[in-house]
């Protein structure tokens, strides 16, 4: 308990020298769009790897579990988009993102503190937590939501090159089915799901990252915890966020 | 000038400073030497303000650097340059990107501007045509040059260096040393030092602390070392076969 309450303290502490003015917006700027690149166009490729295939199997799954002829076939597109939007699209695209781009963020920091790069910039009067994490934070929080629409479309348009290959249900049916009682709240509730885990990742993740000690071992514990307690954090900001918007 | 008074250092219940009072003059190398795990790098990342002491006082000038706010130290801290033991040289930045980064942060000059102070750092630490290479593509004795342009890049007022020479050859070692000396008396510097290489301490040692289980036991000058009586120190410097003869010629020569 102590030991959490103690990590609890060192996390505000940082979040503290974090968000503070930089020091100078054309560095900020310059280091914001770095990390856009590195945290979230470089993650497009994975995640739509993950979208089209997790798409293809909810429609398989759905289609095959639809025995009853008093259930409509387009329930297959339905909860396919349902699927997709409320859970799929955010949680799991972050708890994904929380190992790919977490152990990212905790290692390069986690080395920059174990080489005494931090140290450096400290010296020099560089609020380092500033420089180095606030950019981080601000990239992934603002255009992750827009990763998790575009999750979204690619996983419907997995469903339709499923029912294209296999015939499972007709287009027709599926887009019907798409169509049906959509609302569009749902996509903002995701959207603010994910901005939510991305800010929960990015600053956990450089959290561990900051405080590493302990040579390259430590680096590698830091990037694991990250890890864990991103994912675990996603978890239970998932339901309360539910609870809030949803319920 | 940096004046330390009864300065006192806690990890826990270790108490790994104890009352060390040190006067450091400008233009001098002034030298902290120890053996390792003696307190030597506490006590310098103390002076800087990267570990918090616990009692004491440290004075950059006429300013109580150990009661000063976070903006405060901050204002001292571009006063500061630092060489790391590993160098530190950012792994995302070219040599030149290195070097500008404290001008990018707090100086207006132009782009030009920058170029040519960078280009003056690293010809002063006889170093050309490297603005583009990576600390990965660079030598330990480069990496050292490269650490030091940075710390001088903006003619700070206090250089503080630790281990300057751990992982160098001698021959390497004698030049940083050589370097550290000369920027010392050419801008007037008050730099410190910590090492546990004597060829350092004999080559640039103005003023000599020792420390030992985190006290300051001894203080002079590099000619001083030699014919000390203090147990510790002959201990720590006549440690191995080399200094030993040396010191047994001399002994000889006495007689």
């Amino acid at each position: 308990m102590k030991n959490a309450l103690d990590i609890l303290g060192r996390y505000v502490l940082l979040m503290r020298k974090v968000f503070t003015k930089p020091d100078k917006s054309s560095i900020f700027w310059k280091q914001f769009f770095t990390d856009v690149e590195k945290l979230v166009l470089n993650s497009i490729p994975i995640v739509a790897v993950i979208s089209v295939f997790i798409g293809a199997v909810i429609v398989i799954q759905t289609a095959s579990n639809i025995e009853s002829p008093f259930i409509p076939k387009m329930y297959v597109g339905y909860m396919a988009r349902e699927s997709l939007v409320l859970e799929f699209c955010s949680t799991m695209i972050a708890l994904i993102l929380a190992g790919k781009v977490g152990s990212n963020i905790s290692s390069e920091i986690g080395s920059m503190r174990i080489t005494e790069q931090i140290d450096a910039m400290e010296i020099m009067g560089i609020n380092s937590a500033n420089y180095l994490i606030l950019p981080k934070i601000s990239a992934a929080t603002i255009f992750n939501p827009f990763l998790m629409l575009m999750s979204f479309m690619i996983g419907l348009l997995g469903g339709a090159m499923i029912i294209f290959i296999t015939g499972i249900v007709t287009m027709s049916q599926y887009v019907d089915g798409l169509h049906y009682a959509f609302r569009s709240y749902y996509i903002f509730y995701s959207m603010t799901k994910m901005a939510v885990f991305s800010f929960i990742i990015t600053s956990i993740s450089s959290f561990y990252g900051y405080y590493a000690s302990g040579g390259s071992l430590g680096v590698g514990s830091s990037s694991t915890k990250a890890i864990v307690a991103s994912s675990v954090l996603i978890l239970v900001a998932n339901l309360v966020i539910t609870h809030i918007m949803l319920v | 000038m940096i004046r330390v008074v009864k300065l006192n250092k806690f990890f826990g219940e270790k108490q790994v400073l104890k009352d060390i009072s040190i006067e450091y003059q400008p233009g001098k190398c002034s030298l902290v030497i120890g053996a390792s795990g003696s307190g030597k790098t506490v006590l310098l990342k103390s002076l800087v303000g990267l570990l918090p002491i616990d009692s004491g006082e440290i004075w950059y000038d006429d300013v109580l650097f150990s009661s000063l706010g976070e903006k405060e130290i901050k204002n001292i801290r571009k006063e500061i340059g630092m060489l790391f033991q590993g160098s530190a040289l950012f792994d995302f930045a070219s040599v030149e990107e290195n070097i500008r980064f404290p001008m990018d942060f707090f100086t207006e000059w132009s782009k030009e501007e920058k170029l040519e102070r960078v280009n003056f750092c690293l010809k002063r630490v006889n170093l050309i045509n490297v603005n583009k290479l990576f600390p990965n593509e660079l030598s330990g004795g480069m990496q050292k040059r490269v650490g030091i342009a940075r710390a001088i890049a903006l003619n700070p007022k206090y250089l503080f260096c630790d281990e300057p020479n751990s992982g160098l050859d001698p021959h390497t070692s004698i030049l940083i040393d050589q370097l550290i000396a000369e920027i010392t008396e050419e801008y007037n510097i008050t730099t410190i030092v910590n090492t546990h290489d004597m060829n350092s301490v004999m080559e640039i040692g103005d003023q000599v602390s020792f420390i030992h289980k985190g006290e300051k036991v001894w203080e002079g000058s590099r000619n001083d070392i030699l014919t000390s009586n203090s147990a510790e120190l002959n201990e720590f410097v006549f440690a191995n076969n080399m200094a030993k003869k040396v010191k047994e010629m001399m002994q000889q020569a006495a007689r």
